[in-house]
């Protein structure tokens, strides 16, 4: 883009010469006004109604898909020798890795003083507990007899068994437990100032009571806001180690086994990057449609749209890295089985899944991110955002599948095919997500005002102000 | 609690963050010690001019992280070695490279926890009610866009009819008296 086409464009900070932040104009007031509005107005817009039911009708097969599962036992699904494992651990991995992003934007450009991330940070937080939820009920389903899912835990019990530690089945379910608590208490700790606001703008008294009880009395004494930044400051600085483990752990599942195509120490940092990946293309999916229908284009700007194409730029090339590594390896390491699961992969009977994956996650987003035209199209981001979720969904199938359907022994080969369950399950955790996040949008502060406040010119302390200079 | 009477305080409003600021540090350059400021968003500032400098949550965040490390790790080495060995692969019982992974969540769930529910107990929160609440235009502003001054009642400077004269030389929006 020209320089010069660019200077006029109101969108453009003249000082720094990169999309504002923050739209010019917004006051403390506005701010408060046009975030409360959204959750404390009467009456609710109709297209909220539409979703909602729409979402609902969807939760519905999967409470219809999870009864017949628990009912008939994981029979019903396509698992069985040699896929041992299918969709709930590729749905599974999916999701967490969509949660990632949520806690890589709220705690670690955190710590990096990116305070451009403020005002998409609230409802990345909610995508990463919402993904967090539909990931965790997959290891529960699929253990078959989910009523004994606190087996998992130790816990002192009349069978004097003790589970095994050694095993990263075990270290998943303390790294996803762990990662479930700690994003939801730094999200409810992020909204608590706003509740406060919510509860002193409310109008009725309902609301004022369910507000204020959520507000914990939050009266907003600096000595309290002090506190509040250090433990928030402290929360970033723990999750950020945490979301990097709770991958890694989850790659350890595969990492750990001696398969070739699970069986490599580049899959640690190759999730971790695919999670923020995948989980970027979420925040984009779920921002576009949002900001356009609630009006929110002053707070989550076009800077925010770009920035977060330059994330999956970058966290694509780490990804494109880690399958380059994994065919290099395959002939480097010269094992026959590593070279033959690799051209199983690519040009097997299931070959297609792996180019899709290649399409998905290289060919369309790493040529054309590097557009600010196309990176600022919220059209093209859009689309964009859908191809690499779907890609990503790949990868995790490609990781699973073909590295199972054709293993040492050829007598024991076999192919892998989904059942109407299968998809009724995945589906059905596509519609409680979109559930979740509608009622989140509805009735809670999408965009936390509190730190959208800090980033505006009034907000700025001045010497010797004089009296009424206001914002 | 007992039922109080009398007055909390005297509450000024101001209009921008460096209002406030100033008049925070000019009150607290003049002896104030019972005051505080009340903030839509954080102002670092303001708790400096009113000499507030550190608190206690790191502290609380690290001896809850270090609790949490040393109960994995023991319970992981009591239930492997002592409570139920097996034998894994001819692995040793005591594989403590195993158990650093969830002994190293936990030091994270722990210090988390603590650094929130820290936070909430050191602020004295959960309290659903406070006095401030009783001032007219507190719950108008003081979450939204206005920036709040008070002068406690408990400061032995303290007289309602001087220490309003005094605010009044500050120059806020208003100054309300907040009852009990």
């Amino acid at each position: 883009m020209a320089t010069s086409e660019r200077k006029n464009d109101p969108r453009i900070d003249p000082a720094t010469g990169e999309y504002r932040v923050v739209a010019p104009g917004q006051t403390f007031k506005s701010v408060t006004d046009k975030i409360t509005q959204i959750v404390l107005r009467p009456d609710t817009p109709l297209g909220w109604f539409a979703l909602f039911t729409a979402a609902g009708g969807i939760v519905m097969i999967l409470m219809v898909a999870l009864t017949w599962l628990f009912l008939k036992g994981t029979g019903i699904w396509a698992i069985t020798q040699p896929v041992a494992w299918g969709f709930a651990i590729i749905n599974f991995v999916w999701w967490i890795g969509i949660g990632h992003a949520g806690t890589l934007i709220s705690a670690i450009l955190l710590l990096f003083k990116q305070s451009w991330r403020n005002s998409i940070s609230r409802f990345a937080e909610a995508m990463t507990i919402f993904a967090v939820v539909c990931a965790g009920m997959f290891p529960l389903i699929h253990v078959g007899r989910p009523w004994l899912g606190y087996w998992l835990f130790p816990y002192p019990n009349s069978m004097t068994v003790w589970p095994q530690f050694r095993s990263p089945l075990l270290w998943d379910v303390f790294a996803v437990s762990t990662y479930a608590t700690i994003s939801v208490v730094f999200w409810y700790v992020g909204m608590v100032p706003d509740f406060g606001t919510f509860r002193d703008h409310a109008h009725s008294k309902a609301g004022q009571y369910f507000y204020g009880l959520l507000s914990l009395g939050w009266r907003g004494s600096v000595r309290h806001w002090m506190r509040y930044e250090t433990a928030s400051l402290l929360l970033s600085g723990l999750a950020t180690p945490l979301v990097l483990s709770v991958h890694t752990v989850i790659s350890f599942d595969f990492a750990v086994a001696v398969l070739p195509g699970w069986h490599t120490t580049i899959f640690p940092p190759y999730f971790v990057a695919g999670a923020i990946y995948s989980g970027f293309a979420m925040v984009l999916t779920l921002a576009i449609p949002l900001r356009k229908f609630y009006h929110l284009e002053g707070m989550v700007t076009d800077r925010h749209i770009d920035n977060m194409g330059k994330v999956m730029l970058a966290t694509g090339f780490i990804v494109a890295y880690g399958y380059g590594m994994e065919a290099f390896m395959a002939w480097y390491s010269a094992s026959h089985w590593e070279a033959f699961m690799f051209w199983n992969r690519a040009f097997g009977p299931m070959g297609w899944s792996y180019w899709v994956l290649i399409t998905c996650n290289l060919a369309i987003p790493l040529t054309t991110l590097w557009s600010r035209k196309l990176r600022t199209s919220m059209a093209f981001m859009f689309f964009i955002s859908i191809v690499v979720n779907t890609g990503m969904w790949f990868e995790r199938f490609v990781i699973v599948v073909t590295s199972l359907y054709r293993d040492f022994l050829p007598s024991s080969w076999g192919t892998y095919r989904a059942t109407k369950w299968d998809y009724a399950v995945y589906v059905g955790t596509l519609g409680l997500f979109t559930f979740l996040f509608l009622l989140f949008v509805r009735f809670l502060p999408m965009i936390p005002m509190n730190e959208i406040r800090i980033l505006l010119p009034g907000a700025k302390i001045t010497p010797k102000a004089t009296a009424k200079a206001g914002d | 609690m007992p039922p109080r009477e009398g007055t909390y305080g005297l509450l000024a409003e101001f209009d921008s963050p460096s209002d406030l600021v100033r008049a925070a540090r000019q009150a607290r350059q003049d002896g104030w010690r019972r005051l505080d400021c009340y903030t839509p968003y954080p102002v670092e500032e303001a708790a400096e001019a009113i000499g507030f400098h550190r608190n206690k949550v790191p502290l609380l965040t690290l001896v809850g992280g270090l609790m949490g490390l040393a109960a994995m790790f023991s319970l992981e080495t009591w239930i492997s070695v002592l409570a139920y060995p097996l034998n894994i692969g001819g692995r040793p019982t005591y594989s403590w490279p195993a158990f650093i992974i969830p002994a190293y969540e936990w030091t994270i769930l722990w210090a988390g926890l603590s650094a929130a529910f820290g936070m909430f107990a050191l602020n004295g929160l959960p309290s659903l009610y406070h006095p401030l609440f009783n001032a007219p235009n507190f719950r108008s502003g003081a979450t939204s866009d206005k920036f709040f001054l008070c002068l406690e009642a408990l400061d032995p400077k303290f007289d309602l009819v001087e220490s309003r004269a005094y605010l009044e030389t500050l120059d806020p929006v208003s100054v309300v008296e907040v009852p009990y």
